[in-house]
């Protein structure tokens, strides 16, 4: 059987394909303005690549901000649910799930089989998500990519007052004329989302292994920052952490517990 | 003076008011508080009696703050029982 | 070449003072100085008379930005720091203002200043900073009855609004004005988060949203945010704003909208309010150590 989760994020739109053996395929794209048309093409794509038509596909189901625009899908899951199903696949001891998407950040609980037992959302507020990275990137006038490994050479633990992502872009111009190494800085910013998150993962309870899924896995900085917030000697981060969500997605289309 | 510290966001207001006129200055929420959320400050520019207020410092952040009072659920939290003037109130 | 980049956010610094006031005939010269996280303002009085005032950027130091902002204030006059009697020191945060002789919170320094720019009527104040954005309730005399605050979050503050004019290149001056000039008034951005708000705006102008459709969009969030402020507190007239944003007609107007009324206007430039109630307490603070009150 091949089921198609397709996840309709804030900035990527995700797309797995899944069969009998496992995962066929994975696709992203920046959502862009017409989120419809990118999920076709997303879609279009990944099942080219999987030489698959769409009339093989048994099921689709769509998750994520934007999943009730998804264009071609048969059902709709919570991010929530997606998260904890896709990461219980990849890492089945898991029990607190820590999914940190472009807008919103998650932390879940779930019990032995992967269901949900609770959950905490962030919403309407851009700080301890990836959107506050990238304004802090820009900030700190570095790409993306190079603020984990930046912020791996701090020397020092810099308290980031500002709450709120617009606050903590001035904070950081303050502090570079101030000659503040940017490294230090780069770490402080990673510091502030993790405390976020460890405020979020104490009200659903932390209970390890602790799996974390959604972009900001690949940030290896932001995962030293959180095993020190929650106070935990590893973390997981599956090799393919934004995927993790149309994972579930496809999962939860094929069925069964 | 009614003071409302705190904030709101997506999910939830999260305030704590100290109604001064009734606060007496006696600083026993200040003591029994664990979490550090109270101090006392100057009320009035023009006269010297003290009052009680929300640190700077959790302001921002009461939610996570006051969680555990709130998670211990046993019964009034300690700032509320302490007050005989009934001068604090939480809104969450 | 380089071309330097216009900065769009840059507001107008401004400074006044009033010559036919004549301070060495004064006997109390008092000041008060308003270090806020974006601008920093000194206004100087003599016995309770508005002298001089300046309303500069704040700097990356507290007490530099206090320094600046008075000796601004005072050049051309001359009066020296030293001359002043009573200097209290307000703003946001751990402010320092070193030659200050007493501190005293915002909160109630904007509710004297604004007692003394609106008048005696008035009992609701709306401050909107850089950084927060702040709900006062007064009585005839300016003595705070209640307020809140909020500096958690941009959506309602002058960091905001500033963010939103840099993105869509234009004046912070004419997002008010240019946000009116709209024929329908569009449904306001539905993120009060400025981030997000951010990225919903550039969306809607890659849509062909002419530029003051999504100003009025923008400042419409910014009302409806602030308006949830006030209505912890309760509006009760006279109601007045002030701070930067008070300079926007585009949120104001919309404000008003939502409460039903007008805002009072004065004749005094809003974002001094704070620094102008320290002021205040500084002259009565003086009165009071002299024996005079």
């Amino acid at each position: 059987m091949i089921t198609v989760g397709i996840d309709m994020g804030a900035k990527n739109v995700k797309v797995v394909v899944l069969g009998d053996q496992g995962v066929i395929c994975r696709a992203l794209r920046p959502a862009g303005l017409d989120t419809d048309q990118t999920a076709r093409q997303v879609m279009a794509a990944a099942l080219e690549e999987a030489r698959v038509g769409r009339g093989d596909v048994a099921r689709i189901v769509a998750t994520g901000t934007g999943r009730e625009d998804a264009p071609d899908s048969d059902e709709t899951m919570t991010d929530v649910s997606c998260a904890a199903r896709g990461a219980h696949e990849l890492c089945p001891e898991a029990r607190t799930v820590i999914d940190i998407g472009a807008e919103e950040a998650r932390a879940i609980r779930c019990d032995a089989r992967g269901r949900v037992q609770d959950f905490a959302i962030n919403e309407k507020c851009a700080a301890g998500t990836g959107a506050f990275t990238e304004a802090m990137a820009r900030a700190l006038e570095v790409p993306i990519e190079e603020l984990g490994p930046l912020s791996l050479r701090s020397t020092q633990a810099i308290p980031m007052n500002a709450q709120c992502a617009v606050f903590a872009e001035s904070e950081v111009v303050s502090m570079i004329h101030n000659n503040v190494p940017r490294a230090d800085m780069a770490r402080a910013v990673h510091d502030a989302i993790a405390s976020r998150m460890t405020a979020m993962v104490r009200r659903v309870g932390l209970e390890p292994p602790v799996v974390l899924v959604g972009g900001l896995g690949r940030n290896t900085g932001f995962v030293e920052s959180l095993k020190r917030g929650l106070t935990v000697e590893t973390i997981v981060v599956p090799e393919w952490p934004e995927l993790v969500g149309a994972l579930g997605a496809a999962l939860v289309a094929r069925g069964g517990a | 003076m009614r003071a409302h510290y705190g904030y709101e966001d997506g999910s939830g207001r999260y305030y704590i008011t100290i109604d001064t006129d009734r606060c007496n200055g006696c600083a026993e929420c200040v003591r029994l508080c664990p979490a550090a959320v109270l101090e006392m400050v100057e009320d009035d520019p023009l006269e010297p009696a003290a009052v009680a207020a929300v640190t700077a410092a959790q302001r921002n952040r009461l939610r996570e703050a006051c969680a555990p009072c709130k998670a211990s659920g046993q019964g009034a939290l300690p700032c509320v029982a302490a007050c005989a003037p009934d001068a604090i109130t939480h809104s969450f | 070449m380089a071309e330097a980049r216009p900065e769009f956010w840059r507001w107008q610094e401004r400074r006044w003072r009033d010559d036919t006031v004549d301070p060495r005939a004064g006997g109390i010269l008092s000041a008060g100085v308003d270090v806020g996280s974006v601008s920093s303002q000194a206004v100087v009085m003599v016995d309770g008379r508005l002298y001089a005032w300046s309303s500069r950027r704040t700097g990356g130091s507290s007490p530099d930005s206090a320094r600046e902002a008075m000796a601004w204030a005072l050049e051309g006059s001359d009066l020296r720091v030293e001359d002043l009697h009573f200097v209290v020191g307000t703003g946001y945060g751990r402010v320092n203002v070193p030659f200050a002789h007493k501190t005293i919170t915002e909160i109630h320094c904007h509710a004297r200043g604004a007692n003394f720019m609106y008048g005696s009527k008035v009992r609701t104040i709306l401050d909107m900073g850089g950084q927060d954005c702040k709900a006062i309730r007064c009585d005839e005399r300016g003595k705070v009855v209640a307020f809140q605050m909020n500096d958690k979050c941009a959506a309602g503050t002058g960091r905001g609004m500033e963010v939103f004019a840099d993105l869509l290149q234009v004046p912070i001056d004419q997002v008010g004005p240019m946000s009116l000039e709209v024929d329908e008034e569009p449904p306001p951005v539905s993120s009060t988060c400025v981030v997000f708000a951010k990225s919903e705006a550039a969306g809607l102008l890659r849509r062909g949203w002419p530029k003051e459709r999504v100003l009025a969009a923008y400042c419409g969030a910014m009302a409806q945010r602030v308006f949830a402020l006030l209505s912890r507190v309760g509006v009760e007239r006279e109601f007045a704003i002030t701070g930067g944003i008070a300079k926007n007609p585009g949120v104001v107007k919309r404000i008003e909208r939502a409460l039903g009324f007008e805002a009072v206007t004065g004749a005094v430039d809003s974002q001094i309010a704070g620094a102008l109630g320290g002021a205040l307490f500084g002259h009565a603070l003086e009165q009071k150590g002299r024996g005079q009150r």
